[in-house]
Order: C-alpha cells, then structure tokens, then sequence
C-alpha cells in the first residue's frame, strides 16, 4: 500500500495549460505558415504598384518593444511564483503597455499606406499578402492584449495569487509565440520582402 | 403575453404528463449543457450517424444517376452538388466527429483518468462542429442571397480555384461551403488539443507512453497531425474569404494570383487528412484483432514507430493529387518517391497484424468479421495506391473512376469497416447491452459483398477512361455493365446499413446484458462497470504493462515480465 501511495506520489506528468498552449501554438504555427509561404510565393509578382520597396519602412520601435515585452512578461511571471504581487502586476502592466506601443505603430503605418499610399488589400498582390500576414499577427497581439488585461484587472482587485502561477505561465508563453512570430513576419516582410 | 400562453397550455396539462413533459426536458437539457467526455462521445457519434445517412442518401442519388447512360434522374447542377455535399460531409460531418467521438469517449478511460483535459473546451469544440454541419446544409434554405442563385455548394470538395471566385460561383454557396469547413476546424482543434493533452497529462500511476494502448498512441498521432495539418486549410478558407469579399487576389489569376497555389494549400491538408481518418481505423483494429485472436499485438514498438513514419511522410506527399497539373519533374518525381515510401511502414503494419492472428485462438465474432474485411481491402486500397502514385500511371487515371474506386476502398473498405467494427466491439461498453450477434452477421455479408460490388466493379470502368464526376456518358464505350453492377452494390449496402441501425435500436432496449467485460478484453476500460460510472473510477488503476487487465486475471503469469 505504501510502495504504491510513493509511486503514485512520484507520477509525475507535464502540466496541462503549458501542454494545452504547445497545441494551440503548433496550430497556430502551422497556419502562419502558410500566410508566409503566399507573402513570399507572390513577392514581385503584383501586377501594378506600390511595390514593398516604395513605400514599407523598418517599424524599429514596434519591434523593440515587443520583443522587449517577452522580457517583462518572464519577470512577471517569476514575481508571481516568488509570491509578490505587486511586482508581478508592475511587470505586467509593462507588458500590457509594450503591445499597446506596438499596436499603435501598427496603427499608424496602416494608416500611412492606406491614406498616402494608397495600398489596400484590393490594390495589388502585395497588398492582398501583406495585410493578410501582417494583419493575422496583429489579430494576435490584439487578442494576446485582451487576455493580458483581463489578468492585470484580476491582479488589480487582488485575485491573483501564487496557485494561478500555472495558469498566467501558459498565457505568457502564448505570448512568447506572438513575439516569436513577429521575428519571423518581420524577416519575410521588411528584411527579405524589401 | 406568448409567454403567459404557453404556460396555460402547461397548466391545463395533466400533472403525470407535465412531470413527463418536464423529466424530458430536464434530461435534453442535462445533454446540452453537459462537459462529460462520455456523453460528448456519444453525441459526436449520434451526429455523425446522423450525417452519415444523409450522405449515404446523396450517394445512392448519384450511383441512381450513373445507373444506365443518358440517364435523367437528376439535373447536372444537382449532380455537382450532390457530389460536392457527399465528399464534404462524408470528410468533415461523418468522418472526424465519428473518430472525435471514439477518441472523446475511449482515450479517458483507456489512460485511466476521470475525464478529459479540457472538459469545456471540449463541449465548445463539440458544438462547433455541430454547427458547422448545420451551416453547410443551411445553404440549401440561404444560399441563394441577393443573387437568388445557387442552392447548396457545387464546387467539389477540393473546391478548385479559380470556380470557387466570385464570378463563377455566385450565390453564397461557396460562403456556406467555406464557413461551415472554418467553424468545423476550429473544433476540430480544439479537440485534438484536447485529445494530445489527456494523453501527455492525465495518464493514471504507472502508464508510461511505453505501456499506452495503441489505440491511446494512434490517437496521439492523429491528434497531432490535426493540429498541422487543419490549420493550412484554415488559412486557405481566410484567404478565399478575403478573395470573395474584401476584393483580395490570392487565387484572382487575372491579378497574378495563382489557382495552383490553392491546390498546394489544399492537399497540404488534404492528404494529411487522409491518414487523420484512416489512423483511428489502424487504432480500432489494433485493438480488436488482439483481443479476438487471444494474443497480445504482434510488434508494439514498431506499431507506434511505423504510425509516426506514416505521419511523419504523410505531410510530404500532397502533390501527389497535383501530377496533371504539370509540375516540374523534378517536383512529380520527388511526391512520387515520397508517396511509394508510405508502402513500407504501412506494409509493416499489415504484416503485424496478420503476425497478430498468426498461432492466436480466432474468435470469428462481428468486430472480428469487420477486421478481417478491412485487412483484405486495405491491401487492395494501398496497392492501388501504390499503382496511382506512379506519375505516368496517374497521368493516364487521374480524375478517373479508378481513383473514386481506390479512395473508397480506403475510406469505406477500410475505415468504415474498422468503424463498424469498432461500433461491435465497443457499444456493450457505451450502453451496456450487446449488439445482436445474428444481425451483425447479416450486416456485414450485405455489406460486404454490396461494397465489392460497388467498388471493386468500379474499378474498370476508370481503367476504361470514364471519368468522375461526370453526369452522365453515353451509351457504347462499354462502361455499362459496370455501372449497372455498381449501382445494384449500393442497394446492399443500404441494406447492410438499415440492418445496423436496427440492431443498434434494437440493442439498445432488448440486447442481452453485457457486464463489465464481455470480450474478456485487456485495456482499462473494461474494468468499469457498463456504461461507467460518472468520472470513470472512484480510485485511480495504477497499471504495470500494456494490458492490465490480463494482469489482473492472471496475477500468475502478469505481462510486466515479459515487456
């Protein structure tokens, strides 16, 4: 009996939320995948202009700040297993406000194409990939934002403890795969693409 | 004001028939709301029998169709889109939910733990699915739009570009064809996600990935290959949105956009998909075939080894459907290679399971029956496809009746009569009755010998240059005979199929009672009492080889010493 309560005790499997967000990453992965194939099958292939190199410029700043988030978000992610609070929704908040800085550069670059330049997904090819590519990882960030909000809310009204280490570390590393995407939209895009 | 009338119609009921009226009320609510794994099961199963009627129906309609030459029994508008309808909802509303719902009910228990990972997600991926099924045949009541044209999708069920672009396919049928495949998928993955976790986190004491069931590993690999291989055609439904609504080209060819690249997008997925259906059936046998030749699996390891190679070359072989497109060579002679390489581990599995039953103690009971029907046209459904993954071979019968022929020896010579197989073996556990042994005798020789007829026959008329798809042919070209024979076939099958859901209803109330073990079976579901309980067992099994059960008969003699 006792052979098999220690046997039991030392069962030890892999979390669920980390596994359960492993499969939603590879999925998501997957279909990236293909939104880069078409960005990179159809690049100089549109029929007219503006071409990527008219008009796309480096969004250095977007980029720092969101691969610097992936940095708050571990911070926050150890405060919260150490026990402290206070530093985990600071960490957090951070985070929260790196994306924003993000999304807001995206904001504005889309605004610049369209309003100036006058690319629309409709305009050429290279319209149709790039909002597509583009888009599809800001969809992310955006729903990545909400969800991260929704947290910092409940660590605001103070329930977030330690027990929901598990939970906020599978939703960090979402975001980690945000930011890892982002390394590779920015390659196809702005490094190769341009 | 509705209301209130309602309840005076409850009211001037009698009180017996009120509380009936409420018992089954509570009861359908209690199935809607429910996060049970088992009940879930059942429901995914309920809905693809559902919709595997309603397809069935569609085939039968086209085999009437092709019966005789110039023939007029329907319109060839309605023969696409009875064509397009039978392949989609035999793919993704008879198919997945059907393995989703084994998988749902089986991979618990099977692992020894007391639901699955996710039990909401679950449910939501369960309803997903369900109303993906219901938005594709709402196009026959919504498709028509502001067009008032089209009824239902008739684009095929690989929906080639540039046909599926607004200006050949006006209407919204496409939209409902594309809709209902994107709300399907999303569940889709959500329950393999489901189904990998259970697997990796929720295995009981003892159960290392060493001692899983098969059917637990097989379900491992289909899972993860849900997870690869839905997504690209996920994408591929956003982008044709796109084309259709927000004015993007990614398939317009007259904006340098490419219709072939819709077919790349397409079969990335859809031969993947192929092996997502037919791995559950190899799961299904090798559970079954052990248990009713009375041996333990022939060669477990490089089962699993051989699962994970289809899976692994699977993911590169899908222009093997695009050889007449024209390809470079070097591209046809690379898929061909790829695709004659899948031979091997699926002939080392069919070599396994015939070590299985070699020396073993055959029990010709109905799932056996099933398993034997599915080794033999599964041979048959590989060695065609070894014969069409030949380029020039393929050149000749691609788009032919001989490749309807050879995927049907797959999906319903192999995959349904592991299904059925499986629906023996396993419905004593789910309801606690016994199928009836007699009707299931009759089920499987209607069935059988009306599936030769049909598909075996078929096979010649394609070696004879009839192509699918086509309305009708004319009379001369020697294709009648076959056509007539194939057609006569599927009257037997709907036979077999109405003896099955009889004896399924049947069962149901009058079938003898099962027990916990009826087959004297080895794997941990058959340590419960049948059906169940709520939440599997009431103390977690803690397990030492691959079939616990037979350690637990045989304490003399365990497995553990041998593995």
């Amino acid at each position: 009996m006792s052979a098999d309560a220690t046997a039991a005790d030392v069962w030890l499997l892999p979390p669920r939320e980390r596994v359960g967000v492993a499969c939603l990453i590879a999925a998501e992965s997957a279909m990236f995948i293909i939104f880069v194939v078409a960005y990179l099958f159809y690049l100089g292939k549109s029929a007219s202009g503006p071409t990527p190199q008219q008009v796309l410029t480096m969004p250095i700043l977007g980029t720092v700040c969101l691969l610097s988030s992936s940095a708050t978000i571990a911070v926050a992610v150890r405060a919260l297993r150490r026990g402290s609070i206070r530093a985990f929704a600071a960490a957090w908040a951070a985070t929260i406000g790196l994306g924003v800085v993000f999304m807001v550069g995206t904001g504005r670059e889309w605004s610049r194409l369209i309003v100036e330049e006058k690319l629309t997904p409709a305009t050429n090819l290279f319209g149709t990939t790039y909002y597509a590519l583009v888009g599809l990882h800001a969809l992310h960030v955006t729903v990545g934002l909400i969800l991260l909000t929704t947290v910092l809310v409940f660590a605001l009204v103070g329930a977030v403890s330690r027990d929901q280490a598990g939970r906020v570390d599978a939703l960090a590393l979402y975001w980690h795969f945000v930011d890892a995407v982002w390394v590779v939209v920015f390659t196809t895009v702005y490094v190769i693409g341009r | 004001m509705e209301a209130q009338t309602k309840r005076t119609a409850l009211d001037v009921m009698p009180v017996s028939a009120r509380e009936t009226t409420s018992r089954a009320f509570g009861r359908l609510h209690e199935w809607v709301v429910t996060v049970d794994h088992k009940r879930l099961g059942v429901m995914y199963i309920l809905y693809a029998l559902a919709f595997f009627v309603v397809a069935g129906i569609e085939a039968s309609l086209i085999r009437l169709q092709l019966a005789v030459p110039r023939n007029n029994f329907v319109s060839p508008q309605t023969f696409n889109r009875l064509f397009t309808l039978h392949g989609t909802t035999m793919v993704f509303f008879v198919g997945m939910p059907m393995l989703f719902g084994f998988a749902n009910y089986l991979v618990p228990l099977m692992v020894g733990a007391r639901d699955i990972a996710f039990p909401r997600l679950n449910a939501f991926s369960f309803w997903m699915s369900a109303f993906g099924g219901l938005l594709l045949y709402y196009s026959y009541v919504g498709a028509s739009g502001l067009y008032g044209d089209g009824s239902a999708p008739d684009v095929g069920w690989f929906a080639y570009a540039p046909l599926t672009g607004r200006a050949f396919s006006r209407g919204h049928t496409t939209d409902y064809w594309i809709l209902s495949l994107l709300v399907s998928g999303v569940g889709s993955i959500g329950t393999a996600a489901n189904i990998v976790t259970t697997i990796l986190c929720c295995r009981c004491p003892g159960m290392t990935l060493g001692k899983m069931p098969l059917f637990c590993w097989l379900n491992l690999v289909m899972s993860g290959m849900v997870l690869l291989a839905l997504p690209p055609l996920t994408a591929a439904q956003f982008m044709l949105l796109g084309d259709r609504f927000l004015g993007t080209h990614f398939f317009d060819t007259q904006a340098g956009g490419s219709a072939v690249l819709w077919q790349h997008f397409f079969w990335l997925f859809g031969h993947p998909e192929v092996y997502i259906l037919m791995i559950p059936g190899w799961a299904f046998a090798s559970e079954i075939i052990p248990v009713f030749a009375r041996k333990s699996i022939f060669g477990y390891a490089v089962m699993v080894g051989a699962t994970l190679a289809i899976g692994f070359v699977s993911v590169s072989v899908w222009a093997h459907h695009m050889f007449t497109v024209g390809l470079p060579s070097k591209a046809n002679t690379f898929f061909m290679v790829s695709t004659l390489v899948v031979a091997i581990p699926t002939g080392i599995k069919i070599f396994n399971w015939i070590g299985t039953l070699w020396g073993g103690r055959i029990r010709f009971a109905t799932p056996m029956l099933f398993c034997i029907g599915f080794l033999c046209q599964f041979l048959l459904a590989g060695l065609t496809g070894i014969m069409l993954a030949m380029v020039p071979f393929n050149w000749q019968l691609s788009d032919s009746t001989f490749v309807v022929a050879h995927f049907h020896f797959m999906l319903v010579g192999s995959l349904f009569f592991t299904l059925f197989a499986a629906f023996y073996y396993w419905f004593p556990k789910v309801t606690g009755r016994m199928l009836d042994e007699r009707l299931g005798k009759w089920h499987f020789w209607l069935f059988m010998l009306g599936f030769e007829m049909t598909f075996l026959t078929m096979h010649i008329p394609g070696l004879l240059g009839m192509p699918r798809r086509i309305y009708t042919y004319e009379p001369g070209r020697g294709w009648e005979i076959y056509n007539l024979i194939s057609t006569a076939g599927v009257g037997l099958q709907a036979a077999g199929v109405l003896v099955f859901v009889g004896n399924l209803v049947r069962s149901l109330g009058r079938g003898k009672l099962a027990g916990p073990d009826p087959w004297d079976a080895w794997t941990l579901e058959w340590s419960t009492s049948s059906p169940p309980p709520d939440y599997n067992f009431a103390t977690l099994p803690t397990v030492t080889s691959r079939r616990p059960l037979w350690d637990r008969k045989h304490p003399e003699d365990p497995d553990s010493v041998h593995e």
